[in-house]
């Protein structure tokens, strides 16, 4: 069997495109758009999502034959929060300034339905190994909307990049200007539901 | 006083939770099909958000906030770190008790809201509020205020989205857009309407 056959790589690179979890599934769009304003942010926010929905499946799963059926919720809910409380902690470590600007959105990854259906749905009835692909791709899948939204909203909004002016003076001098409306909420919303569009389009083509 | 409407207004319309921080967007996708659920579920809401929202502002004064434990001498711990897991293990706690208490008074409100009770728990609004709060240092009066203001504000965001919804049938929509993707471009044209009250200062 070749390796992009097998189940655990299926996990992984399932929910990237096929069957990304906010397009198909529209689960997880909760709070995290407010921090694609930035890209930087958004880089960040993905990353410390997937880590968590990472790990989250994986101490889920290896411990799924003896969780009680009827506290698996509460038992879920500690274990999404512990990891939270740690990638909070490691971000204000060692970002401090960019942990200041995502401001209470680390901590709403606890209600991120995407960490907790992935444990619900996936890591109580699949092998450690397996999960925590899952759940990497899941993250990664969200992450790749984040990032493709606030490269989007920094690009036209502010003509940068990462921090970086990338549109050169030489438009500037013609009358080019960058969108304030890119940097408010609604282009988020708006934004997204074009890629779920082109996302469709691709996929069904 | 002023102060505190303008607050209310604030976290009604131009600091709608559901608008312009995307607090509560799962659900808020999931119910708006349906105009009944939606008004329920918006109800629900505001009855957890004016309650959680005080009660976690109490929680972190008086045990968690760094130098909150002098009242039983522990005058350099700092448990603020706990916020999360406490805040969260709060809300679950009363929403479980606010359905028992409903279900006990009042069977009619229960009919109406039960079903939405559980699903409220894990809604990153009312988390997202008691964060919020404790981010913005508001005192007890203005988390109050806060609680209730962003619980009305969600309420009006679905009530209004569903109502689009229900008109949505009509219309014909192109083949890729319809259902997640039409719901999400119209959320941005609803916010945008919300946000023409950003000029007004009380």
């Amino acid at each position: 069997m070749k390796m992009t056959q097998s189940p655990t790589f299926k996990a992984f690179s399932e929910p990237l495109v096929k069957n990304n979890p906010v397009f198909i599934q529209s689960l997880g769009i909760c709070s995290a758009l407010a921090v694609t304003v930035q890209l930087k942010t958004a880089i960040v926010m993905a990353l410390a999502m997937t880590s968590v929905t990472a790990f989250s499946n994986l101490t889920i799963s290896a411990m799924r034959n003896v969780i009680p059926r009827n506290v698996r919720m509460i038992v879920e809910l500690s274990v999404i929060a512990s990891l939270v409380i740690l990638a909070d902690e490691i971000l204000r470590a060692y970002f401090y300034d960019i942990s200041k600007q995502l401001s209470v959105f680390v901590g709403l990854i606890i209600t991120n339905c995407i960490v907790m259906g992935r444990a619900e749905t996936y890591a109580l009835g699949n092998p450690p190994i397996r999960s925590f692909m899952d759940g990497l791709g899941n993250g990664a899948g969200y992450g790749l909307v984040l990032v493709t939204v606030a490269f989007i909203r920094e690009l036209f909004g502010a003509g940068k990049l990462l921090g970086f002016p990338v549109v050169p003076q030489f438009f500037y001098d013609h009358g080019y200007m960058n969108m304030g409306f890119m940097q408010l909420a609604p282009a988020a919303f708006i934004i997204i539901g074009l890629l779920v569009w082109l996302q469709k389009s691709i996929v069904k083509g | 006083m002023e102060n505190l409407i303008g607050l209310f207004l604030n976290s009604v319309f131009v600091g709608n939770i559901l608008l312009s921080y995307f607090l509560g967007m799962c659900s808020f996708v999931a119910v708006s099909k349906n105009m009944d659920t939606a008004i329920g579920l918006g109800f629900a809401v505001v009855f957890v958000l004016s309650i959680t929202a005080p009660v976690n502002w109490l929680v972190f004064k008086y045990l968690l906030s760094p130098g909150a434990l002098r009242w039983v001498g522990l005058e350099s711990v700092d448990l603020s770190f706990l916020k999360f897991i406490t805040f969260i293990a709060v809300i679950a706690a009363i929403v479980q008790m606010v359905e028992m208490v409903i279900d006990r008074y009042s069977p009619t409100l229960y009919m109406a809201l039960g079903v939405f009770l559980p699903l409220i728990a894990v809604n990153c609004a009312i988390l997202g509020a008691s964060l919020f709060m404790v981010e913005r240092n508001y005192s007890f009066i203005e988390t109050i205020i806060f609680g209730f203001g962003s619980g009305v504000g969600w309420l009006m965001a679905i009530a209004s989205m569903a109502a689009i919804r229900i008109k949505m049938r009509y219309a014909n929509v192109p083949a890729g857009l319809e259902g997640f993707g039409i719901t999400m471009i119209m959320t941005g044209l609803m916010a945008m309407g919300f946000m023409l009250f950003s000029g007004i200062t009380l």
